[in-house]
């Protein structure tokens, strides 16, 4: 079950922490990758690590012209796009009072405007192909909320909303749309946090900790499959319970 | 009938699954062949293609009929 062999996906944000394990669960699977980032060296590093002919598409997503060229690029060196994965995002922590007009826009811009481009731009091969699956990484906070995140807690509601509308629209090509919302996952970030604070964090979570990149990946992979075709405008929340939705 | 009105006609068909008797210029995508938006979209992207022409999307949105669709690109193909 969920093999991906034969198939190609654009995973952007990939050499991040949770974007790493998105492309290696779907790699594993038999995917074969366009792996997309803004830091070229890094990025460039990280296609050879995986190893097999995956290809890496630098990136700028805060520039509509980059962002643009993205999904043209990935379906020529991949010859289609089966799979497209928005896991890209950025923070611009403040609270409303104090937030700049370019917190705001910064935020958006990457996360929900860049999410759109590569949406609209990947639903004509899709729809030519009959086939698709449009999966992208949101947040528990975009559900939930939390102080000081304005800007990127409406930015990943926005893509859950956005995500429904596709899903509709695009149903009748057999082209699915659906989020994977992680929680706290572990990451270089978490990992300097003092200990008292991760026991803090650790004591919201049911499960008692906090989830690893390969948690989401796994998530990913199963939305990216034939055998998830009939699941569509849906969020699957990661997070150890720590949100119930 | 012109050759351009075979292509788009054998478009229609092909991707709306309909009978090639019930393309004809008069036929409405939406009242007569039971096209969707979407549809009519995918139609507009076909035909971009066939003809090697730009159907830019005030001109789609009044591409209604069979005629509609073989009149425009005869005025605009290269």
């Amino acid at each position: 079950m969920f093999d991906l062999t034969g198939m190609t996906a654009l995973v952007t944000g990939a050499s991040g922490g949770i974007g790493s394990a998105i492309a290696e669960a779907l790699a594993g699977q038999g995917a074969r990758l366009a792996v997309s980032g803004s830091n070229v060296a890094k990025l460039e590093a990280y296609r050879d690590t995986l190893g097999g002919d995956h290809v890496a598409l630098p990136c700028d997503l805060s520039d509509a012209a980059s962002v643009d060229a993205l999904v043209p690029a990935a379906v020529a060196a991949l010859g289609k796009i089966d799979i497209l994965v928005n896991n890209a995002g950025v923070t611009r922590d403040n609270l409303i009072l104090r937030m700049k007009d370019d917190e705001w826009d910064q935020v958006i811009r990457v996360n929900l405007e860049a999410a759109f481009r590569l949406m609209r731009a990947a639903a004509k091969p899709m729809m030519k192909a009959r086939f698709g699956r449009i999966i992208s990484i949101t947040s528990v906070v975009g559900t939930t909320g939390n102080p000081g995140q304005a800007n990127y807690a409406a930015s990943k509601a926005g893509i859950v909303g956005m995500s429904k509308a596709l899903g509709q629209e695009l149903a009748s090509r057999n082209i699915t749309v659906n989020c994977v919302a992680p929680g706290f996952i572990r990451s270089a970030m978490t990992e300097v946090l003092p200990d008292a604070q991760k026991d803090a964090l650790n004591a919201r979570i049911p499960m008692g900790a906090m989830g690893e990149g390969g948690d989401i990946g796994a998530a990913v992979a199963y939305l990216a499959s034939r055998e998830a075709g009939y699941v569509t405008g849906q969020t699957l929340h990661v997070n150890g319970g720590m949100a119930m939705i | 009938m012109s050759e351009t009105a075979d292509r788009v006609k054998k478009i229609v068909v092909e991707h709306l699954g309909v009978e090639a008797e019930k393309v004809t210029e008069d036929a409405s995508f939406i009242d007569d062949l039971g096209a969707d938006s979407l549809d009519i979209v995918e139609l507009v992207m076909a035909f971009e293609e066939e003809f090697e022409v730009e159907i830019p999307d005030d001109a789609a949105e009044k591409i209604t009929t069979v005629k509609d669709a073989i009149t425009f690109i005869d005025e605009h193909k290269g």
